[in-house]
C-alpha cells in the first residue's frame, strides 16, 4: 500500500494574538508546528504500513523552512519526504494549492490513499484535501474519525457528520481528511531523530512540476485577500458578584434582558 | 511577486514585522525583506509609515459576469428534514440579491423532498430547483458534486451559497475545484461591492483572531460557505410566489467510486452543537466522568447542547463529536456557558465569536474571563445546582 501524507506548516496559534490595549497583532516570536490535524494523518499512514506494508511518503507545499515540519515527519518513521517550494507557489489559494499538491503527489510515484488533515489551524478552510481529490480525479472521504476496513481495493470508513456518521466504501485509490478523533500520534524515535537530521530533502518547484506560472501561486488563484483586520468584539465583561443566590440572579436577569433564555 | 520593499524608502524600523499576520517579514541590516509566506494581505503596506512596501500586479477586480447572473444557495437536507442553516442562507441570499437586483434561487436534492422544498419560496426564494430522486436521500459527495456543477454549468448563476457544515464544506471544494472558481470557506460576513458587482466575503482565519475579506474577480460564480448561527433568518411570508423548477436525475457521467452505507444519528440534539443556540460545556473542573451529568441537567433546563473541552474529551468522559476548539468544533451560539473551562487559547478559538459568553471558575484568574461576557468565580458544585434550581423556579 502507497500512502500519501500532505502536511501543512502553521503557526502555533498562541503566537497568534491581538494586543488588547492597541488592538493588534502581535506574533510572539515565530514558532511553527505541523498542522495538528496532520498529526492524526501521518499517524494513520504510519498505522496503515504497520498493518499492510508499502511505503509512506510525506509531501508539503511551503516556504524553505517548512523543511523543518518534513524532517520532525521523518522522525516518527516516514519513508520519504518532498517539499514543494518556489516563489512562483507563493499566494496560492486553495484552488492553486490543492493544484500544485496534485501535481506533487502524482511526481512522487503511485498512490493507493492519501492522507489529509481534516482542515489547517490557519486558514481552517478544509478545501485543499477535496481540491485534490478533484484534480487527481479520485474518490474522497472527508472527516473520517475511524478506518474500519481496508485492502487494496477498497476502504470503508466512518465520516463524522453534524449530528452522527456515515458509513462509507470507497474504491481505491482515494483521499479521506482525518479528525482527531481517528487515533492518538505516536512520539518520535531516536532512529528516526537521527535519520530527520541527515535526511537529504528533494525540492521541487514549478519547473519539476511541469507547470506553468499561470496555473499556481497567485495567477493560479481565484480568490483575493483585499483586506485583513482585527475583530471587533464589544469590550463589556462583567464578574458577578454577591452570594451564589445573587449572583445567579442577577445572571438569570441579564441573560432575559439579553433574549438569550 | 507582486510586493516590494522600496530600498531607498525603508528604514527598517521594523513596524512591518508585527503587522504581518503570516509573519514574513523579517529585518536585516536595515532593510525589510518579505518571503514566500506573504499572502498581499497589505496589512504591511498600512502599516508603514514610510510608504516603503508597495503591492502591485494585484490583478485589478473587473466585472467579470458574462452572462452569469442571480443569486444560488444550496439548501441541504438530511433524513428528508432541510437543515436550519439553509433559512439563516435563504436571510442572507435575500439581501444580496436585492443588492444585486437578480433572483434569489434555492437548489434542493433528496428524495420526497418536493412539499419541504417548496416551502422554501416562503422564506424568500424566488426559483427552487428540485432534484427529486432515490439516489439523491442519503448525502453522496460525488453525486452531489456532479448534479450541482451540471446545474451552475447550465443555469450560471453568479452567487453559490452553502452552509458550512458537514455536508456543505465536504462536497462543495469539489463543485468550485471542477468549476475552477474560487470558495470562501466558513464566511462570517458578506456584501455586495455594486460598483465591481463583485460578492465581498468575510471570515475570520487563525482561530478568529483576525478576520480577512476575500473577493473572486475574475471567475464565476463566486462561491463561498457561511458559518451557522451568524446570519439572520429569513421571515416566513405564507402569501409569497415562486417558481418550481424540477429536474431529474439522469444519472451519473461515470461509475460511482464511494457508496454511503449506513447513516448513524447519535443521541439527536444533545450532540449537535453547529445548531444549537444555547451551549454548555464542561472541562477539566468536572473532575469525573459523572458528573457530567451537571452540564447535561443545565444543558435541558435552558433547552441547549453539550460541548466540551479536549482536556474533558481526552480523559474519556464525552465523546469528541462534543469538543469546542482548535481540533473540535468551531460554535457560535447565542449562548455559550464554560464549566470548569480554564480558556487555554486552543479553546477559545471555537468559541470567543459566541454571542454571549458566561464563565464559571473557581480560579478568578482563569483565561476564560478575558472573553466572558459575565464571570462567576465559584465552585461549578454549588453554581450550576442553583443555577438549574433557580431558572426553574423563575420560568416555571
Ligand atoms: C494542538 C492542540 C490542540 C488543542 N485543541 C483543543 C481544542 O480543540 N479544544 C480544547 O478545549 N482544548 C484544546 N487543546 C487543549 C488546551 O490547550 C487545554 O489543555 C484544554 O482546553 C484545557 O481543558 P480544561 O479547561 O477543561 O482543563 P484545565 O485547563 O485543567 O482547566 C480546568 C479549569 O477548571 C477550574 N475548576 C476546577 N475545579 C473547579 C470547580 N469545582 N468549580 C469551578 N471551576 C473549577 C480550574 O480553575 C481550571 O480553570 C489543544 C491543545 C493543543 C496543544
Ligand atoms: N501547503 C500545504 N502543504 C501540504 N499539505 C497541505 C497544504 N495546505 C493544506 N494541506 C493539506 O490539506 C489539509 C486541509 O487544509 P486547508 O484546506 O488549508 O484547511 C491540511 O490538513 C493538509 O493535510
Amino acid at each position: 500500500m502507497n500512502i500519501v501524507v500532505c502536511i501543512k506548516q502553521v503557526p502555533e496559534t498562541t503566537s497568534v494574538k491581538i494586543n488588547k490595549d492597541t488592538n493588534t497583532l502581535v506574533r510572539e516570536g515565530t514558532k511553527s508546528i505541523i498542522n495538528p490535524f496532520d498529526m492524526y494523518a501521518l499517524e494513520e499512514g504510519l498505522r496503515i504500513r504497520e498493518k499492510s506494508g508499502g511505503r509512506v511518503v510525506v509531501i508539503s507545499m511551503g516556504p524553505p523552512q517548512a523543511e523543518e515540519a518534513l524532517r520532525e515527519a521523518v522522525s516518527y518513521g516516514v519513508d520519504d519526504v518532498f517539499l514543494l517550494s518556489d516563489r512562483a507557489f507563493a499566494g496560492s489559494d486553495t484552488l492553486a494549492t490543492s493544484r500544485t499538491l496534485a501535481c506533487g503527489i502524482e511526481k512522487t510515484g503511485d498512490f493507493d490513499l492519501i492522507l489529509c488533515g481534516k482542515q489547517a489551524i490557519d486558514g481552517d478552510t478544509a478545501q485543499v484535501g477535496p481540491g485534490i481529490a478533484e484534480n487527481l480525479d479520485i474518490p474522497f472521504v472527508a472527516f473520517v474519525r475511524k478506518i474500519r476496513e481496508l485492502d487494496n481495493h477498497t476502504l470503508k470508513v466512518e465520516r463524522m457528520m453534524d449530528d452522527g456518521y456515515d458509513v462509507l466504501e470507497v474504491s481505491l485509490p482515494g483521499l479521506i481528511t482525518v479528525v482527531k478523533e481517528i487515533n492518538e500520534p505516536r512520539m518520535p524515535s531516536l532512529k528516526g531523530k537521527m535519520r530527520a537530521k541527515s535526511i537529504n530533502i528533494p525540492i521541487w518547484g514549478v519547473a519539476d512540476l511541469d507547470m506553468s506560472d499561470s496555473e499556481t501561486g497567485l495567477k493560479g488563484s481565484a480568490t483575493q485577500v483585499i483586506k485583513i483586520f482585527t475583530p471587533i468584539r464589544d469590550g463589556k465583561r462583567e464578574i458577578l458578584e454577591g452570594s451564589i443566590e445573587e449572583q445567579i440572579d442577577l445572571l438569570i436577569n441579564k441573560l432575559n434582558d439579553l433574549k438569550v433564555v | 511577486m507582486g510586493i516590494k520593499v522600496d530600498i531607498e524608502l525603508c528604514t527598517g524600523c521594523g513596524i512591518c514585522i508585527d503587522s504581518c499576520p503570516f509573519g514574513a517579514i523579517k529585518v536585516e541590516d536595515d532593510l525589510a525583506s518579505i518571503d514566500e509566506r506573504c499572502n498581499l494581505c497589505g496589512a504591511c503596506v498600512d502599516a508603514c509609515d514610510f510608504e516603503a512596501i508597495l503591492i502591485s500586479d494585484v490583478k485589478e477586480a473587473v466585472i467579470k459576469s458574462d452572462g452569469y447572473e442571480g443569486v444560488w444557495i444550496f439548501a441541504e437536507q438530511r433524513n428528508s428534514k432541510i437543515a436550519s442553516v439553509v433559512l439563516e442562507l435563504l436571510g442572507e441570499g435575500r439581501k444580496l440579491a436585492d443588492k444585486l437586483g437578480v433572483d434569489l434561487s434555492a437548489v434542493v436534492f433528496g428524495e420526497n423532498i418536493e412539499s419541504s422544498a417548496k416551502e422554501l419560496v416562503r422564506y424568500g426564494a424566488d426559483k427552487i430547483y428540485i432534484v427529486d430522486d432515490p439516489v439523491l436521500k442519503d448525502f453522496n459527495d460525488e453525486i452531489y458534486s456532479e448534479i450541482l456543477t451540471d446545474l451552475i454549468q447550465e443555469h450560471k448563476p453568479e452567487v453559490v451559497l452553502c452552509g458550512a457544515t458537514a455536508i456543505g464544506r465536504s462536497f462543495i471544494p469539489k463543485v468550485s475545484a471542477r468549476l475552477k472558481t474560487g470558495l470562501t470557506a466558513d464566511c462570517t460576513g458578506l456584501d455586495i461591492d455594486n460598483e465591481k458587482r463583485c460578492l465581498l466575503q468575510t471570515r475570520p482565519a487563525f482561530g478568529g483572531n483576525i478576520m480577512a475579506t476575500i473577493i473572486c474577480p475574475d471567475e464565476r460564480p463566486q462561491m463561498a460557505t457561511v458559518r451557522h448561527k451568524v446570519m439572520k433568518k429569513a421571515l416566513y411570508d405564507p402569501n409569497r410566489k415562486g417558481e418550481i423548477i424540477k429536474k431529474s436525475f439522469n444519472g451519473l457521467s461515470m461509475d460511482l467510486r464511494s457508496k454511503v452505507i449506513e447513516t448513524v444519528e447519535e443521541i439527536g440534539d444533545m450532540v449537535n452543537i453547529t445548531e444549537a443556540d444555547i451551549i454548555v460545556s464542561g472541562g477539566r473542573g468536572l473532575q469525573e466522568p459523572k458528573n457530567f451529568r451537571l452540564i447535561e441537567e443545565l444543558a435541558k433546563t435552558l433547552g441547549g447542547a453539550v460541548g466540551a473541552s479536549r482536556a474533558s474529551v481526552d480523559a474519556g468522559w464525552i465523546p469528541y463529536a462534543h469538543q469546542v476548539g482548535q481540533t473540535g468544533k468551531t460554535v457560535c451560539p447565542k449562548l455559550y456557558i464554560a464549566c470548569g473551562i480554564s480558556g487555554a487559547v486552543q479553546h477559545l478559538v471555537g468559541m470567543q465569536s459566541s454571542d454571549v459568553i458566561v464563565a464559571i471558575n473557581i480560579d478568578k484568574d482563569a483565561p476564560i474571563f478575558d472573553v466572558a461576557t459575565f464571570g462567576i468565580v465559584g465552585d461549578l458544585f454549588k453554581v450550576i445546582p442553583e443555577f438549574v434550581k433557580r431558572f426553574r423556579e423563575l420560568k416555571g
